[in-house]
């Protein structure tokens, strides 16, 4: 008996394999070049391979306007898995250069670039993916490179905890996804996801019970409540450029990677799902933003933040029309940028006082390092969803989604944790710009800033991506739009 | 040139904003070029007065894509109550951005910046005919007032902020939701083209929003605090001008997007009017400092503008746009005098001061025309203004027009007790002689704001003729008051 290959489309695995390839240069960095070089080429390798894949998610995206299925129908070639995969790439772009300043021995440094290209590789192959074996392989493909990676900085305990926290409850929602794809499959005998479409019974306990599991694993990656208890600590622990990729890629790959799952392989079952949908929203809402209110630490507030986004971005899917998926990939774009920008604004503050970042040592930071306090302003600003910044026109779109649905309770919902939010968004505006130095009484920082050229290359280009998603809503929404015409609205 | 005016009108300051942030100048370079851009600015308006045609509706209309996919565009435009809204603006945003060079600001770069971003902003409000524009104005305006509140703001500062935008945002949101449903059930954001609706609660998002801007009774809970603890120039343009931003709203989307509902609600929306302004006249006249009496002659004002609104009819409307106008000035000019007293004896309290009229006689004789135009003495424009908003909310009924009356005889109450606090009585314990009289910088920003109420007291109708096309079936926005009229 002979197995039929099938037909491999390079093209569409361009992307996947580009990162992969960064991946492997950098892991040959490690042994073959001296300890000093490994840095700057590792991250110049890992840069290299964010822009080629992005490039090629580019190709790929112009060249697929009708979806089609590769390799065995296995993956997906359309634009959507294209668009996140340049979502993806931008966030790795940027964490490159968050991370380049951050202080890693050189005995890591270059396993650490290749750990971020391979976990990019892992997202952009999630996204592709086009039945329950592919859908697991990237899963894992990129849980696993994030939990090393969470846990790389081998002298600090927090780093160490968070990799552990984060292996065991990601090992979690990975086993409750694995288990609910055998329950899917055991009631459809089907693994491609179309075709479970087209033999899946919605009153068959077993494929609801299937669906439920699946949420719940993808409601882990997607850090929505009440599957968010690993958040707030890996968040906190991880070293900070780590937290940037994980807080923007991760969420990215896990959104639309359920919007794809539900829309094409449940079709049938958007009655049920899409309130679960809509519940899992409303408890990330109200977990993230109350949570939020009472934190100290910057890191652990984003942490709850992103909890809370992880809310508001799953009101367009529970929306479930066209509006909303537009809503959902437009809304990203600025969201990741916010994320890692945040985030960078951290490490930098990190760095400089070498100690973790409180609201309270964020103090008169606005005013000493004017660049990055206009910065981290205009990210609250976008998160709290203020105009001048894409994350105004992305809550925009969600409530619209929602309205259009006929949920105005969602928008409500949706809306009041918007307002909640804005005590701790601003929150982190008064500490840094409101207090005068006077009533402070801290000592001087003293001395320049460490020098970090590329860290502040990066807060720049997500202040470019946050502030220029508000005034070109239309091209945003427009490849939104295309990238979402495979989902059949 | 006619096309581009608003948006120069707009984006002027903010570009003038962009350029004191970044170019590194020293503290006068920055305030100088800062008044520089805000009398090019109040150049553009004059400019735009005398293109401006009255007999016609909407002009100076540009109209841009923004996103067509829920058909949301940039699209701005001028009526005449909105030229003269934003004359107000751009007069008082220069006169409190002189006064803030005067008194001179820490961080000049960021503040001055600020105070043009916020220029642009309430521009913006003023003519933005899209409803998404018209709310990123509205929320613009919100950003910058947040910081120059919080940061160069009194002891209480941080609490003052905190209201004000824990109030204000949650007007807004309910606003956004109203806009949301409004723009999609008719599938489009055009405030031109859009309809007009009778949904109730799509009505009671757009007031929840502009009652706690303005503020009304019982939204007023942010006012004293902000008005107190913001520098005097920034509660200068909170009061003289940022509330207003909130009556227009009323006028150009809450009246004139829904017809019904405010007939329906307007008994109810009256009568709080009619409340804040007995209520604001009298906390206004137990208030123990200067700004106090400023801040809670406001919530009157506000009040009695919304009567004029609410009363829907062609006096009312003609009243209220006077009396907007008119309030903007007053408050304004009361508010920097408020400051440079206080600049002087480091107090407002009326226990403290007193008998600064003798050796003053320029300061004295400003605050004394300016309070008695605020009293509406006859012959003031402020006179005009409450004659045609009384006039006009007699016909909803009498008893209106009744407490308005009331309240006019409390204004000259709180407004006497202010000036012979101040001015009069026995020389205050916080007054020493080296208190000087208002000095020629100080005069050269007060004495314009003051001119220009004069001039409107000689020619009231300049205004109250000029806001609206006679003939008022032209424009869409007034075919909608039309209807409002019983």
């Amino acid at each position: 008996m002979s197995i039929e290959t099938p037909t491999v489309d390079w093209l569409t695995l361009s992307p996947e394999l580009s990162l992969l390839g960064a991946g492997a240069v950098c892991l040959m960095l490690a042994v073959l070049v001296p300890a000093t070089w490994r840095r700057p080429l590792g991250a110049f390798f890992a840069l290299t391979g964010f822009i080629t894949a992005g490039v090629f998610a580019g190709i790929v995206y112009d060249r697929s306007p009708n979806g089609t299925l590769e390799i065995g129908n296995a993956i997906t070639r359309d634009r959507l898995g294209a668009l996140g995969a340049i979502i993806i790439c931008g966030s790795g772009l940027l964490a490159v250069f968050v991370s380049y300043a951050h202080r890693m021995r050189n005995d890591y440094v270059a396993e650490y670039y290749a750990l971020l290209a391979t976990a990019g590789a892992g997202m952009c192959f999630l996204l592709q993916a086009h039945n329950l074996m592919t859908l697991f392989l990237g899963l894992e493909w990129f849980s696993i490179s994030l939990y090393v990676i969470c846990a790389i900085d081998m002298e600090l305990e927090e780093s160490l905890e968070a990799g552990l926290k984060y292996l065991i409850i990601g090992s979690f929602g990975s086993a409750a996804l694995l288990f609910g794809s055998a329950l899917v499959y055991g009631a459809t005998g089907q693994l491609e996801f179309s075709r479970i479409a087209a033999n899946a019974d919605s009153h068959d306990a077993l494929l609801l019970a299937g669906l439920a599991m699946m949420l719940v694993g993808l409601g882990y990656k997607a850090s929505a409540a009440p599957f968010h208890q690993w958040t707030p600590d890996v968040y906190q622990g991880a070293p900070t450029p780590v937290t940037a990729f994980m807080s923007a890629a991760t969420k990215a790959t896990a959104l639309i990677f359920i919007l794809r799952v539900l829309r094409v392989a449940f079709p049938q079952e958007a009655h049920l799902w899409t309130i679960v949908v809509a519940v899992l929203a409303c408890a990330s809402l109200a977990v993230g933003n109350l949570a939020a209110l009472v934190q100290r630490n910057v890191k652990r507030m984003l942490a709850y933040s992103s909890i809370s986004h992880a809310g508001f971005m799953l009101i367009p899917i529970a929306a479930n029309n066209a509006l909303g998926a537009r809503a959902l990939l437009y809304y990203l774009v600025p969201y990741c940028a916010m994320s890692v920008g945040a985030f960078a604004v951290v490490a930098a503050r990190e760095r400089e006082l070498r100690q973790p970042v409180t609201l309270d040592n964020l103090a008169g930071m606005g005013w000493e390092r004017p660049f990055l306090g206009v910065a981290m302003w205009i990210f609250m600003l976008g998160f709290a969803g203020f105009p001048l910044t894409g994350g105004f026109v992305g809550k925009f779109y969600a409530f619209s989604a929602a309205y259009d649905r006929g949920w105005i309770w969602l928008m409500l919902i949706g809306i009041a944790a918007t307002l909640v939010s804005l005590y701790y968004y601003l929150g982190v505006v008064r500490a840094m710009y409101f207090r005068s130095p006077l009533e402070l009484q801290l000592l001087p920082a003293g001395g320049s800033p460490p020098r970090d050229v590329l860290l502040q290359i990066g807060v720049a280009l997500a202040l470019v991506v946050t502030v220029g998603s508000f005034f070109a809503v239309q091209p945003l929404i427009d490849l939104a739009r295309h990238a979402a015409t495979g989902l059949a609205f | 040139m006619n096309d581009w005016l608003t948006t120069i009108l707009i984006f002027l300051p903010v570009a003038g904003a962009l350029a004191c942030f970044v170019l590194p100048l020293g503290e006068y370079a920055v305030a100088s070029f800062a008044v520089l851009v805000s009398l090019v600015e109040i150049g553009f308006w004059i400019d735009s007065l005398t293109r401006f045609d009255f007999s016609r509706g909407l002009q100076f209309e540009q109209r841009g894509s923004w996103f067509d996919d829920l058909n949301v565009s940039y699209h701005v435009g001028l009526y005449g109550f909105s030229l003269w809204l934003v004359g107000l603006t751009v007069v008082v945003m220069a006169a409190a951005i002189a006064y803030a060079f005067l008194a001179g600001r820490e961080r000049p770069r960021a503040y001055y910046g600020l105070m043009l971003m916020l220029t642009g902003a309430v521009v913006g409000v003023f003519s933005a005919q899209d409803l998404l524009l018209f709310y990123v104005m509205f929320e613009a305006m919100l950003i910058p007032l947040y910081v120059l509140l919080g940061v160069w703001g009194g002891a209480g500062r941080l609490g003052a902020t905190f209201k004000f935008v824990a109030y204000t945002m949650a007007g807004s949101l309910l606003m956004l939701v109203s806009i949301i449903v409004l723009g999609l059930s008719q599938n489009t954001f055009d405030l031109v083209d859009a309809g007009t609706s009778s949904s109730d609660w799509i009505f009671l998002g757009f007031v929840a929003a502009f009652a706690v801007k303005a503020p009304l009774f019982p939204f007023h809970g942010w006012l004293p605090d902000a008005y107190r603890e913001a520098s005097p120039e920034v509660s200068a343009v909170l009061s003289g001008v940022v509330s207003k931003a909130a009556a227009y709203g009323f006028l150009r989307i809450a009246i004139a997007k829904f017809p019904g509902p405010t007939h329906d609600f307007r008994t109810p929306i009256l009568v709080l009017a009619a409340v804040g302004l007995v209520y604001g006249s009298l906390l206004a006249f137990r208030a123990p400092d200067v700004r106090g009496v400023i801040a809670y002659s406001s919530l009157a004002q506000m009040g009695l503008i919304t009567l004029g609104l609410f009363a829907a009819n062609d006096l009312g409307f003609d009243g209220a746009v006077l009396q907007m106008v008119n309030h903007g000035l007053v408050s304004a000019t009361l508010f920097l005098l408020a400051g440079a007293i206080e600049r002087r004896t480091a107090t407002g309290e009326f226990l403290l001061l007193g008998g600064m009229a003798r050796g003053r006689p320029a300061l004295a004789t400003l605050l004394m025309t300016t309070g008695v135009i605020a009293l509406a003495v006859p012959g003031s424009s402020a006179f005009a203004g409450e004659f045609l908003v009384l006039a006009g909310v007699f016909q909803q009924h009498w008893i209106y027009a009744v407490v308005g009356a009331v309240a006019i005889v409390l204004a000259a109450m709180y407004v006497l007790r202010l000036i012979s606090g101040v001015l009069h009585e026995d020389v205050g314990s916080a007054v020493s002689d080296a208190a000087r009289d208002l000095v020629p910088a100080e005069l050269a920003i007060v004495v314009p704001l003051v001119a220009a109420l004069l001039a409107l007291s000689v020619w009231p109708s300049a205004i109250s003729n000029h806001a609206f096309p006679r003939d008022r079936a032209t424009p869409a926005v007034t075919q909608n008051f039309r209807e409002a009229a019983p």
